[in-house]
């Protein structure tokens, strides 16, 4: 059978293999060796070795951005996941409108990123303008104003992850601590939370790297301001490339070093991943 | 229907009617907590434009409503209709060639057990780590090359770099067919063309509806991609809507509410009207992806 399917290769894998190399592979490559050039445009490209990669990693924009990603994404992280998971354990109780409560917590999730900024833009201005200053007044109003943006549109997202590991465990097993005398407060921590830790995994890496590689909402909001100081990774280098003429090259090796932060993040999580399917 | 039942099955603890209560109460202050900035952008789209940046919380007054106005001057400087219709396009087309042409490649791969088949699915895992800063420049220059920087030859960049995430999620289901399924069908008589839309695509179809989901979202959504590839005087809504940011930061309060209205309202519909799957797909994405 296998050998009649193989004869198929054209058809079933050709057109996906073809938009795969000209649209990923190419242009993963090609940016890799272009991280190591100076250019404009590609066919003007010359080899200058580690000089972008010196030049970002001396680069006070760059290394404001790592680090302001770093705090966002950490607070953004434990905050989404501390109100998702309050949510998903209200919302298992049996309590009347269950049903409304997910839609309406979910809903924020399906508006992108772009329109996002904008609809936070309008409302801290607003709260600020009663201190007579906006948003891009501190970097302070952005980092929050970009905490508060994440929490109202992947709380809805990570609380229904919740909401499926709190269903699955045996109802069995909380009868059984119900029985041997345990507090809610106790069932909670000794039963319901270790039961979803494998939910609390997807939910703290889905959180991780969506804070991590944040654009569309960092640009409609803040646009990096006051002075570049709110800007996070993914829009340094984009203003990187389009912003400042010559440095396309040390954009370029930004990015390289994005992506293996990027996918640093990524094995840890297939390490943690790969663990608990072994110890279960 | 099936949801209600889910509720009705014993939980893990159950709270009594007082408690239930009180937190019906708590929870619906944070539900209306939830839908009050797209009330707010709703107002505020009707007043005019130099009432809104100041004093958002206001309702409209006599003085300070516009009517429509905003719209009309929204849609007349952004072509958001045009630019609706577009997005509309993109992301059906996109959806479309992605779930057809993905889920053959992963039936391939994961029945066909050979070198190319294992670096293939390799490849395409390593894919979806890759972040979209890593190729933005030179896939934009690549687009440019091969004259595709319209909204068709879009549909073919969303493809390719779409590809991983919905191989890797098709792979994961296909891996769980039992092969004697297509044996059988083989005995039959049916070629492997035959095999994959009889047999595979109607065992795969939720798998579909979660993929097409999930694509439909990201490329509905983006803002990026389509910037560098597109022409700018033929946006999508999330281009048309950045536009009205003009130069030096300053921007049209009043359109860029009404636009923003015009914007989220397509989504709601679509939310509402789907929202059983929507849930759905995006919790067994998360638990695959």
């Amino acid at each position: 059978m296998e050998k009649a399917y193989k004869k198929y290769f054209w058809l079933f894998v050709l057109p996906t293999l073809i938009a795969f190399t000209l649209f990923f592979v190419i242009p993963f490559l090609m940016g890799i060796v272009l991280s190591f050039c100076k250019f404009t445009t590609v066919t003007n490209a010359h080899f200058v070795g580690l000089s972008n990669y010196i030049k970002a990693f001396s680069n006070k924009d760059f290394l404001n951005a790592l680090w302001f990603t770093t705090k966002f994404t950490v607070v953004a992280v434990l905050t989404v996941n501390v109100f998702a998971f309050i949510l998903a354990y209200a919302l298992t109780r049996g309590i009347k409108g269950t049903n409304l409560f997910r839609t309406t917590f979910f809903m924020p999730n399906l508006i992108g990123g772009i329109v996002l900024g904008y609809i936070w833009q309008l409302i801290i201005n607003g709260v600020l303008a009663k201190f007579g200053v906006t948003i891009t007044a501190d970097p302070k109003y952005g980092f929050w104003g970009m905490v508060i943006l994440m929490n109202w549109q992947l709380i809805g997202y990570m609380m229904i992850i919740y909401i499926a590991g709190i269903q699955n465990i045996p109802t069995e097993l909380v009868e059984a601590a119900k029985i041997d005398g345990a507090s809610k407060l106790q069932a909670l921590f000794k039963v319901t939370i270790p039961m979803v830790m494998s939910s609390i995994t997807i939910c703290l890496f889905l959180t991780l790297t969506n804070s991590f590689k944040l654009f569309d909402q960092n640009y409609a909001l803040t646009a990096g301001g006051p002075a570049k100081k709110t800007s996070m990774l993914a829009l340094d280098i984009y203003s990187t490339f389009y912003g400042r003429n010559g440095w396309e090259g040390v954009g370029q090796a930004k990015a390289v070093i994005f992506f293996v932060l990027v996918g640093i993040l990524a094995l840890t999580q297939l390490y943690f991943t790969r663990r608990k399917e072994v110890e279960s | 229907m099936k949801a209600k039942k889910k509720n009705e099955e014993p939980m893990t603890m159950e709270v009594s009617k007082g408690t239930g209560a009180v937190m019906t109460v708590i929870l619906s202050g944070v539900a209306i907590a939830f839908v009050v900035p797209i009330f707010l952008v709703l107002m505020n789209s009707f007043k005019n434009k130099l009432y809104i940046s100041d004093a958002p919380f206001a309702l409209p007054t006599a003085e300070t409503f516009a009517g429509l106005g905003n719209y009309i001057n929204g849609i007349g400087r952004t072509g958001l209709v045009a630019a609706a219709g577009r997005s509309a396009f993109i992301t059906v087309c996109s959806v479309i060639a992605i779930v057809l042409l993905t889920s053959m490649t992963a039936w391939w791969i994961t029945r066909v057990h050979s070198k190319i088949s294992s670096v293939l699915y390799y490849l395409f895992v390593f894919a979806m780590i890759v972040p979209f800063q890593m190729v933005m420049f030179t896939l934009s220059k690549v687009t440019d090359m091969l004259g595709l920087g319209n909204m068709f030859g879009i549909v073919f960049v969303y493809v390719g770099f779409g590809a991983g995430l919905s191989v890797f999620m098709f792979a994961g289901f296909i891996k769980a067919i039992p092969i004697s399924l297509e044996e059988a069908a083989m005995l039959d008589g049916c070629s492997p063309i035959q095999t994959f839309f009889k047999v595979i695509v109607p065992i795969l179809r939720p798998t579909m509806i979660t993929v097409a989901i999930l694509n439909a979202m990201w490329v509905w959504n983006d803002y990026l991609l389509p910037t560098l590839v597109l022409d700018s005087d033929a946006p999508t809504i999330p281009m048309a809507v950045q536009y009205l940011r003009g130069g030096y930061g300053s921007i049209d309060m009043g359109a860029m509410m009404a636009m923003l209205v015009l914007a989220i309202v397509p989504i709601i519909v679509f939310y509402l009207s789907c929202q059983k799957y929507i849930i759905k797909g995006v919790a067994a994405g998360a638990v695959k992806g």
